[in-house]
């Protein structure tokens, strides 16, 4: 304890992450007690609240140490000791850039989708705050109990947003979401459970922190076993090929403030898990994967352009080019070259930004016509310019044009696939030609041709608010683009640990390949508290972790 | 008097009881009988608390009083409503939750 | 010098900003002229900067700006990085050049239409993307630029978006040339894994010790680069594309899709000549692609009704004869061409901008004839322009061509076949280059009695002399030393390959030693080819020099080729056929049944196998008071018997 923790504004500091969860929850708790009626209060609270995490996730992009691999801002507090649980938080380059993500799109989306929602706006503008508590506890948590009740918290909110406040089928939406989420996640439950009571047999320490988890060198048979559930819950999160028809139908029917945060930040917590966990704890089993996985992800890439080209809504158009856009990222993640790490957490990120505003946009088309068919539209261009480039912007940004933010992470991964293997990148390369096919098939449908809809000669051009939402969303879609370091450097340290943990065992993996059984059993055995060859530097990670000292 | 009289006595209450749960079809009947099991109960409990040294089966007669006052007290209130609601107490009418 | 580069880049990103900012508020007049000195500025500068390096000696290496660190990650380093010599210095004069001209001959042209502004948007932004391209000194900085063109042209292509084939063809430029993008990106992923950089000056160094002359590896990645070259510069089989771009207005015709953007290709391949003359498969290839292409696209030019759709399919045959130049070996000499090119062909445009402007937008041949009387100076400027173009000495388009039959045949990979090939293609430009002038500006008139042709404004028709004064005199930089010239422009661009030549001596021989060897051949090719393109000149006058040249000679004598040449030899028709409409069949067919029906079906079916078992289930709870009872009452006595035993 520093002289800085004395002070009332150090304690606060001191618990900084706490409180960019327990803000928004507070938020929802003011809006419960506001009367019925007072929607504009009500989204008032909403907007303020979700302002003030923005500038809480600013001030810890500011005050983050990019050149770290450590977990910064952490706090470590009594939770369950009985069981081992403990409240662990911290963030590290990865876990900073989605934070700030979701605290950066939920207060855009709520500006952008303001007059959307007109009913129920008590529930509506808690649960969007609720959801935002969530998100960003799913990307501090340290501990893998934490980590699961977060996971799972955060479910609720967006299951309300689409069943409730959806579209004609959104229940059956909502439940298919949740269904298939849940799947994946009981697995994932068990294989905590199952993680946590091995980690307990070889160490005699019970505990769900992530930090140790990381260290014992699981036996190969059950580190398979609890890879595949956990892998399989965040494939299903991600979305990947073929676990990914819950997508459209819960883009489609969600409101636009829903489609916005699933496509910004839900679909990033699968390929934040697997970077997390999947990598880290289960190295050998994960290096086994990589063709497996390379395959589903180039599947997606290609698939998921295909059927988005043939889509007549668009926003499962959208949807579906999500799944082609997340095959890049799951293919740059299991690449396990730096390079490819970094491009993948930045694509995320760009993925993020540029879907969110797709989203966004095409919320403004159907709040003004009430309807996503792309064959309602047409020429629309002529009344709305503002939109118009807005659109475009967007939709090359989507296709990964260079000098825009796409390009840089998409280029990113094919390059660390390349040199992992010609055949993990050119298969992916196709997906790029098909990213044009369907987005310029949108911007044809929508903004060119003829304006020969009554409907559609009408219509407004975006207005300030509208203008104002897209504004930040732009700057980011080219800056990254343009100038992409400020937002690499601090995936930096995160891509080059995990890197470097993969390498270290790709030698045993081909040896556990090349002998199959012999050596299994062995190291079931005899091997249970096997040394990492890595084991000389983690310790000290994890002791760095434990501290509850902030780094900076 | 033996054990075995208060305990036969008991078994037979508890008979009745059951057998009243199972054969009657109005509501209050029912939770009379059920009342009457438990009575049944507490009638073994207090007998065994008086040939068996200590106050365990005293207690355990106090929890169930208590139980059943609260059962009674709930179960009723569910009949009254039952009753204005369908005008009739008549358990084989009541099968809304039939799956 | 350096401040004079970043100048060049800056003053059309100025025009962007400018455009976006003020395009729709201020008058035309305004708008027009501050973005036309925008990129008039930027010649200046670019001027300035190529002085200043010819200052340093004209033989020097070239000279490179640091802008700043673009990505930076793990082992991935690629800064922005600018790089001047010779060949960014001829490219960077000819795009600011011609396109200052282009500029200011659309505030003639452009004038009265809604989307003023944003056309000077977006050619400045064109601008910008163009000589990112030619000045980037790292393949992805090039490759920014290479698709900022390609999002240019696609936004100029489908300018007038509301005609449905104005928006339908800029999308058909744009993924066509994502094809090319595609194998281009291959091509750098694979100079990345070889090389760890895509420094291109690094590369070039570096290639002799990291690749085999001749190898797999070269020959694969050069290929690779080549097919992005074919999409962007519109070769077979990629080249579909430009001809359709010309539903774009016609200045943007003229800058993009003739003089500058289509010639990225050719710039790419000479710019990484080192590892294309390591690889003589390659080389092969890319010859043979545009010689192929010259002769099919000078067929195709010949059928056209459209003055503009002549002109585009001369643009691929002309940019087939740089290819073939450069497949040949002679990289310096293609890119003489593609200058001369950039001043003729984009006179060509403006001049025949300047017809559809006088025709009240009418571009069919078929409605004009005789209109050299009502438009003299675009007459005139086009006759030069098509001198050149034909070969005709001692016009620009004479030297260039001439010379690419030479090398084709005495290069260092050059072949007498080529020579053959690239000779079919210059008979073919005559014919169509005279057939357009025959029935447009000669012979009687056909313009239909509700239009009034007239002259155009002067700031169409001043780019209109200056293109002309280019076109005619542009080529004397490139005087033969057979003619008592220096080979000025071949020496000088030579130089940036000269990198090239001295590191490339065990791979071959150099473009111009192979030049000062031949003089007498080259002197007999030099006839050759002003013969062949009399030729040319003859049969179209026999065929056109008539009083009614419709129905037009070689349609009667051969309908069938004449028919097929019509319909472009049913390129796009093939590719619809074969790749198309299968993708979208499969496509819905992964949609519809794959992802509707497997994947949803077998998901929904779980669904479907726990309702039904929950029901079975159900069935159980009957709802009966007394039931329940009873089976508590049974299951106690089963238990106390279960105990009891």
């Amino acid at each position: 304890m520093n002289a800085q923790d004395l002070t009332f504004f150090g304690s606060i500091w001191a618990h900084w992450l706490s409180w960019t969860i327990l803000i928004p929850v507070l938020g929802a708790l003011a809006i419960a007690i506001v009367p019925k009626d007072r929607h504009t209060l009500m989204k008032g609270i909403a907007l303020v609240v979700s302002l003030v995490v923005l500038a809480m996730g600013l001030t810890i992009w500011f005050s983050f140490d990019p050149d770290s691999a450590a977990f910064q801002f952490a706090e470590n507090m009594k939770w369950i000791p009985g069981i081992g649980a403990a409240y662990l938080v911290g963030i590290d380059g990865m876990s900073m850039m989605l934070l700030v993500l979701t605290a950066f799109l939920t207060p855009i989306a709520l500006v952008g989708t303001w007059t959307s929602v007109t009913e129920k706006m008590k529930g509506y503008t808690a649960s969007i705050l609720m959801l935002e508590a969530g998100m960003i506890g799913v990307f501090i948590a340290r501990d893998l109990f934490l980590f699961y009740i977060f996971w799972e918290a955060m479910l609720i909110p967006m299951y309300l947003l689409i069943g409730v406040w959806g579209g004609p089928r959104r229940v059956y939406a909502a439940v298919k979401f949740i269904l298939y989420t849940l799947v994946g996640s009981f697995l994932m439950l068990i294989a905590i459970l199952a993680l946590y009571f091995l980690h307990g047999r070889l160490t005699g320490i019970y505990t769900f922190d992530l930090a140790a988890l990381e260290q014992i060198a699981l036996p190969f048979g059950p580190q398979m076993w609890l890879f595949l559930a956990f892998t399989f819950a965040f494939c299903i999160k991600v979305p990947l090929w073929p676990f990914h028809t819950w997508l459209p139908d819960a883009h489609v029917e969600a409101p636009t403030f829903g489609s916005v945060i699933l496509a910004g930040v839900l679909l990033k917590m699968g390929t934040y898990g697997l970077l997390r966990f999947s990598l880290p704890i289960f190295p050998i089993a994960a290096t086994i994967a990589v063709p497996w996985m390379a395959t589903l992800a180039i599947i997606g890439i290609i698939y998921g352009g295909l059927v988005a080209w043939v889509q007549k809504d668009i926003k499962s158009l959208v949807a579906y080019s999500s799944v082609a856009h997340l095959g890049f990222v799951v293919l740059g993640i299991f690449t396990f070259r730096a390079e490819g790490l970094s491009g993948s957490i930045l694509q995320m990120v760009n993925h993020g930004l540029s879907t969110g505003a797709l989203f966004i946009l095409v919320g403004y088309i159907y709040q003004r016509r009430h309807t996503r068919e792309i064959s309602e539209f047409g020429g629309l261009a002529r009344v709305m310019p503002i939109y118009a480039a807005f659109l475009l912007v967007v939709a090359f940004s989507s296709a990964g044009l260079p000098g825009l933010n796409g390009f840089v992470g998409e280029f990113l991964i094919l390059i660390a696939a390349f040199q992992v293997s010609p055949w993990m990148a050119i298969p992916a390369i196709p997906g790029i030609i098909i990213a044009a096919l369907y987005l310029l098939r949108m911007v044809r449908g929508i903004l060119w041709g003829p304006l020969d809809k009554e409907e559609n000669k009408v219509l407004k051009d975006l207005n300030l608010r509208e203008i104002v939402t897209m504004v930040p969303l732009l700057f980011f879609i080219v800056f990254i683009g343009v100038f992409p370091k400020p937002f690499l450097r601090p995936l930096e340290p995160v891509a080059a640990k995990i890197e470097k943990r993969m390498s270290s065992v790709r030698q045993p993996v081909r040896y556990v390949i090349e002998t199959p059984t012999t050596v299994e059993s062995e190291e079931q055995e005899i091997q249970l508290k096997a040394e990492e060859p890595a084991s000389d530097t983690e310790p000290t990670e994890s002791d760095e972790l434990h501290s509850a000292e902030m780094v900076k | 008097m033996t054990l075995t009289g208060y305990l036969i006595l008991s078994a037979i209450l508890f008979t009745l009881g059951v057998l009243g749960v199972l054969l009657r079809r109005n509501a209050i009947m029912i939770l009379m009988s059920i009342e009457l099991m438990l009575n049944a109960v507490n009638l073994a409990m207090v007998a065994f608390s008086r040939f068996i040294p200590g106050l365990d089966g005293q207690v355990i007669s106090f929890l169930i009083i208590a139980i059943a006052a609260a059962e009674a007290a709930v179960g009723l209130a569910l009949v009254v409503q039952v009753a204005r609601d369908r005008q009739t107490v008549d358990v084989d009418d009541l099968t809304l939750l039939r799956g | 010098m350096t401040t004079a580069l970043k100048l060049v880049l800056l003053f059309p990103l100025i025009g962007v900003v400018f455009g976006l900012s003020f395009g729709r508020r201020l008058p035309e007049k305004v708008v027009g002229w501050i973005s036309s000195l925008c990129i008039g500025a930027a010649f200046v500068s670019a001027l300035i900067a190529v002085t200043g390096f010819i200052g340093l000696g004209a033989d020097g290496v070239g000279v490179s700006v640091r802008l700043f660190e673009w990505i930076s990650t793990g082992p991935v380093h690629i800064d922005a990085t600018l790089w001047l010599d010779q060949l960014s210095s001829v490219m960077i004069l000819v795009v600011t050049g011609v396109g200052f001209l282009i500029h200011v001959y659309s505030i003639g042209y452009m004038h009265g239409d809604w989307g003023f502004g944003r056309f000077f948007t977006y050619m400045n932004l064109f601008t910008f993307a163009m000589l990112l391209l030619v000045l980037g000194d790292s393949l992805a900085m090039l490759f920014i630029g290479w698709e900022g063109v390609g999002l240019c042209s696609y936004l100029l292509i489908g300018f007038w978006f509301e005609k449905d084939s104005a928006a339908d063809a800029g999308r058909k430029a744009f993924v066509v040339n994502r094809i090319g993008d595609a194998a281009f990106i291959s091509g750098m992923l694979g100079i990345f894994a070889l090389f760890g950089t895509l420094e291109i000056q690094e590369i070039l160094h570096n290639s002799h010790e990291i690749l085999a002359g001749g190898g797999a590896a070269v020959t694969i990645i050069t290929l690779l680069l080549f097919v992005g070259a074919t999409g962007k510069s519109a070769q077979i089989p990629l080249h579909i594309w430009l001809p359709d771009a010309m539903e774009g207005p016609t200045p943007v015709s003229a800058l993009i899709h003739a003089a500058t953007m289509v010639t990225a290709g050719v710039y790419l391949v000479a710019r990484m000549g080192v590892l294309f003359q390591m690889a003589p498969v390659t080389l092969v290839v890319v010859a043979l692609v545009g010689a192929l292409t010259a002769i099919v696209a000078g067929f195709i030019a010949i059928a056209q009704h459209d003055i503009k759709k002549v002109l585009a399919y001369s643009t691929v045959s002309q940019l087939g004869f740089m290819f073939l130049a450069l497949g040949a070996g002679a990289f310096s000499v293609g890119i003489f061409h593609l200058m001369t090119h950039a001043f003729f062909k984009g006179l060509l445009f403006l001049g025949a901008g300047s017809v559809i402007h006088a025709m009240a937008d009418k571009q069919d041949m078929r409605e004009m004839g005789g209109l050299k009387k009502h438009l003299p100076i675009t007459h005139a400027t086009m006759l030069i322009a098509g001198l050149a173009l034909a070969g005709i000495p001692f016009f620009s388009g004479f030297f260039s061509k001439d010379e690419i039959l030479f090398e084709a045949w005495a290069g260092p990979n050059g072949h007498p076949l080529f020579w053959a090939l690239g000779a079919i293609a210059a008979v073919l430009t005559g014919i169509y280059i005279f057939r357009l002038l025959y029935l447009t500006f000669w012979g009687t008139s056909r313009v239909p009695d509700d239009v009034h042709p007239h002259e155009s404004p002067y700031t169409m028709t001043v780019p209109l002399m200056i293109l002309a004064a280019l076109a005619a005199l542009g080529g004397f930089v490139g005087l033969p030393q057979v003619l008592g010239g220096g080979a000025w422009i071949q020496e000088f661009i030579g130089n940036a390959t000269g990198a090239v030549s001295h590191a490339v001596e065990a791979v071959g021989g150099h473009a111009e030693e192979a030049t000062h060897g031949n003089s007498g051949l080259q002197v007999v090719l030099m006839v050759v080819s002003v013969l062949l393109a009399l030729t040319g000149y003859w049969i179209a006058r026999k065929w056109y020099g008539r009083e009614n040249p419709y129905p037009e000679v070689p349609e009667t004598a051969a309908p069938g080729l004449w028919k097929a040449m019509r319909q472009k030899f049913y390129f796009d028709e093939f590719y619809f056929m074969v790749i198309g409409r299968p993708l979208q069949k499969a496509s819905e067919w992964l949609y519809r049944v794959f992802d509707v029906k497997v994947i949803d079906g077998t998901v929904n079916g779980a669904g479907q196998v726990t309702t039904t078992l929950a029901r079975w289930i159900a069935g159980l709870q009957v709802g009966h008071v007394g039931s329940y009872a009873l089976a508590m009452a049974g299951g106690a006595i089963i238990l106390m018997i279960l105990l009891l035993i």
